[in-house]
Order: structure tokens, then C-alpha cells, then sequence
């Protein structure tokens, strides 16, 4: 039997959904996010406990991954393609800015 | 020159004799204190009167009148950028070195209005260093941009530029009968606001201006302009407000900012506040359609030489009149 598009399409969101949260596991989950055109992609992100979270720099212009309080993100400036990481091991919500362009700003929600 | 040399008179004392005439002559002549931006003809002020000085086909200017102090501003040289936008910025400043080493009359100064360096690190303020050392001047008189400030704040900025050793980023000094005021601010930034001067630069500014006489001429160099030009993209600075309340007694005040890579201006009474174009790269118009962020634009080939360029500042004496003129690197 064909599968309804609807619940195909329906299936398909979930997974989408489900990708952003990794599935418990030994090996330490990693994401990435995106700098360009001046901001954080995605801005807001959900990980668990233990994930490491990769910045890159796309634009031309240098950025920094730096929380409001100093810690625990304090990337240097950051140039074209360079990478910035973190692994998160305490549950929080870490909100971050670029020290160069302070109207960019991002936050990462850690949750069991 | 030396490039870090902030030269003896920094943080002089101030005496500057009073000035009764000057202010309605000041007055007389507000309409000439406008930018000329990409000047075929250069301007400037004597005796209250513009006069257009004559420019040779080369781009040569002629000789401004006696009694003339005569200064040249550049901006956001950013040392270090390469990308796709100006993969040769060194070039760039070595075609402006060349227009100010040209000419007719040797500048007192350069002024340096920031971002320096693109990254803020140590060879890149070495490079800037080595590259201001063939500009025909004087002294250069630097204040930093956020692209200088990045990392560990302005102690490597410090270290390269700061020539007085007192770990600061503000200074003021007297020349030509005018009072130079250089301010820091790109710092104390904060998420999701402007950049800041900060209470103890302010507090500074006050008493630096306590004594001066209202009647001289102020100049002031700061990165970042301080009004509000666009504030999504950080185009102007918090506490501007509390640094011009200071300024405003005074009868002449001209306000020399970068940052925004692109000449724009502000007259409000007698505060003139003045952008400069970048010897790097264009910026997007505040807030263009299209552009969402401030970031490099890449021009068609050709056209980048007309974006940028570098500005002549002149005073003449005893008058607190400036004329400025916006050069570009091709014209």
C-alpha cells in the first residue's frame, strides 16, 4: 500500500524535529552553528548535557562566540572558516554575543 | 615618524588665549563647514571665504594660505583583510600614503580613526606600524576601532599604539591654536546595545575640557560616530549624549569619526560630527534595502577606488574654521 502523503510529510516533521536532540550515547554529541550575514544559525539551540557545539565564521568579517558574563564561551576573533567549540556539560542557559558586533546574540539551552 | 608617538604635548596643560571675534565669524561661515566629497576642486577656508585652491590634472592640490594648520584624516585601513571585497588593503593604504606624501603642503599630522587592524593581532599592528612609517608627517595620532579591541580588549592595541605608557586609549593635546581630543569608544560593550565611552572616559572628557577656553576650536576623534546613525548595526554610541553635552559650550567643535566606511555628516549648532570613508572596503548604506547586515561590499572591478580614500583637514588659525575635503583614491 502507498503511504498517505500527509502522514509521509507528517513523519518527515518528526524527524525534523526529533534531529536537533541527540539520542543518549557514549560517544559525545556534536552540533554546529552557523555564523553568517551577522548572526547565529540557529540562534536558539537545545542540546543535552555533554554535547559539543562547534561555531563556524562564514562572513568575511571576524565575530566571537562570548558569553555575557565572560563564561564559559570566550572564543577568540574568529576569521573567515575558522571554528570555535564548546561541549556543554552542566545544564543551563548560556546566552552568548559577538564582542565585535554586539547586536548579534544567541543562546544555548542545556537540558537533561 | 614614529609611528606610536603621540608626540610631547599630550595631556599638555591648556592656555589658549580667548577668542572674542571668533565666534561670529564662526558663525558667518557655518554653510562652509560641509564636506566636499570627491572634490574635483579643492576647497578651502581663509578669512571666513572658501576658495577653491585648484587641482592639477594629477590630482595635485595647490598650497593652502599661510597661517593654515593642516592635518589629513584616515580610517579602518583594517590590516590583515583579504577577502573578496579588497584582497589587497596594503596597496590601498600605499596609494593614499602616496596622495598625502603629495601633497603641496606636509600635513602637521595624521590622524588614524580606527580599526587599524582587521583581527587586532600583533603583526598586523606590527605591519600598520611599518606602512604608517612612510606617510611624510609628523607624528600620527591613532584612536582604535573595535576590530583593534577584539580579544584582550586594547592591550595589544596598547602595546603597538599607546605611545605614553599610561595604559590608556584617550589622550588630548594642543596644536595650531586647536584642542585634539582622541576618545576609546568601542568598549564596555554589552549584548544588544551600542558601544560606550564609559563613566571614567567621561569623567576624563570633563575634566580635559575644564581647561579649555569655550572659544578654541575642539577637534575630536573617536572610532565609532557619535550620534546615531543606525542603531541595529551598532552605528553609534550609548552615551554620546553625555560627551557632546560637554562639548556643546564650545563655540567650534568638529567631530572625526570612521567605522561606517562611508562620509557622512551632522551639523547641530556648533558641533560638527564627520565620517570618513575606509582605506579597506565599502559599507552597505545604514539600513540598505537588500543588506541586512553591515558587512564588506564587493564593487564591480574598477569601482572600488572611488569608495575609498582619505580626508584633508584645514584650520585656520585663530578663526576655529575647518574646511575638510574627501579625496578618494581615484577621481
Amino acid at each position: 500500500m502507498k503511504p498517505d502523503k500527509k502522514t509521509g510529510l507528517a513523519l518527515t516533521l518528526l524527524a525534523a524535529l526529533a534531529a536537533p536532540l541527540p539520542a543518549p550515547a557514549a560517544a559525545p554529541a556534536q552540533v554546529t552553528v552557523s555564523i553568517a550575514g551577522f548572526a547565529y544559525g540557529p540562534a536558539g539551540l537545545t542540546v543535552r548535557p555533554g554535547t559539543e557545539v562547534t561555531w563556524i565564521n562564514h562572513d568575511q568579517v571576524p565575530h566571537t562566540v562570548t558569553s555575557r558574563t565572560g563564561k564559559p564561551l570566550a572564543s577568540p576573533a574568529l576569521d573567515t572558516d575558522d571554528r570555535y567549540s564548546h561541549t556543554f556539560t552542566q545544564a543551563g542557559d548560556f546566552e552568548y554575543y559577538c564582542t565585535v558586533h554586539p547586536f548579534m546574540s544567541g543562546v544555548v539551552h542545556v537540558r537533561q | 615618524m614614529t609611528a606610536s608617538d603621540h608626540g610631547p604635548d599630550r595631556n599638555a596643560g591648556h592656555a589658549p588665549a580667548p577668542d572674542p571675534a571668533h565666534d561670529a565669524g564662526r558663525r558667518r561661515a557655518l554653510g562652509c563647514l560641509a564636506a566636499w566629497t570627491g572634490a574635483a576642486v579643492l576647497w578651502n577656508i581663509a578669512g571666513g571665504v572658501p576658495r577653491a585652491l585648484g587641482m592639477a590634472s594629477g590630482g595635485a592640490a595647490a598650497a593652502a594660505p599661510p597661517g593654515t594648520l593642516s592635518f589629513v584624516q584616515i580610517s579602518d585601513t583594517h590590516i590583515g583583510f583579504g577577502k573578496a571585497a579588497n584582497p589587497d588593503v596594503v596597496g590601498s593604504l600605499r596609494r593614499a600614503i602616496a596622495d598625502i606624501n603629495a601633497l603641496p603642503q606636509r600635513p602637521a599630522f595624521v590622524v588614524h580613526t580606527g580599526d587599524i587592524s582587521h583581527l587586532s593581532r600583533a603583526d598586523q599592528f606590527g605591519q600598520a606600524r611599518e606602512l604608517f612609517q612612510e606617510i611624510r608627517t609628523d607624528r600620527l595620532h591613532t584612536v582604535p576601532g573595535e576590530h583593534d579591541a577584539i580579544d584582550d580588549g586594547v592591550a595589544g592595541y596598547l602595546r603597538a599604539f599607546g605611545a605614553d605608557g599610561r595604559g590608556r586609549s584617550w589622550y588630548s593635546f594642543d596644536q595650531g591654536g586647536a584642542h585634539f581630543i582622541g576618545l576609546n569608544n568601542v568598549q564596555n560593550f554589552k549584548a544588544g546595545t551600542m558601544a560606550a565611552l564609559g563613566d571614567e572616559q567621561l569623567a576624563w572628557l570633563k575634566a580635559d575640557l575644564a581647561g579649555v577656553a569655550h572659544s578654541t576650536p575642539v577637534v575630536v576623534l573617536a572610532h565609532i560616530p557619535l550620534w546615531t546613525i543606525w542603531a541595529p548595526w551598532g552605528w553609534g554610541t550609548s552615551d554620546a549624549d553625555a560627551a557632546l553635552a560637554l562639548l556643546r559650550p564650545f563655540g567650534s567643535v568638529t567631530v572625526l569619526n570612521g567605522h561606517i566606511h562611508q562620509v557622512m555628516q551632522k551639523v547641530e549648532g556648533h558641533v560638527a560630527l564627520h565620517t570618513a570613508m575606509s582605506l579597506a572596503y565599502p559599507l552597505p548604506t545604514p539600513g540598505q534595502a537588500g543588506i541586512g547586515e553591515p558587512g564588506p561590499v564587493t564593487v564591480p572591478p574598477g569601482q572600488l577606488g572611488r569608495l575609498l580614500g582619505t580626508r584633508r583637514v584645514s584650520l585656520v588659525r585663530g578663526r576655529g574654521l575647518l574646511a575638510l575635503i574627501d579625496t578618494p583614491l581615484d577621481r
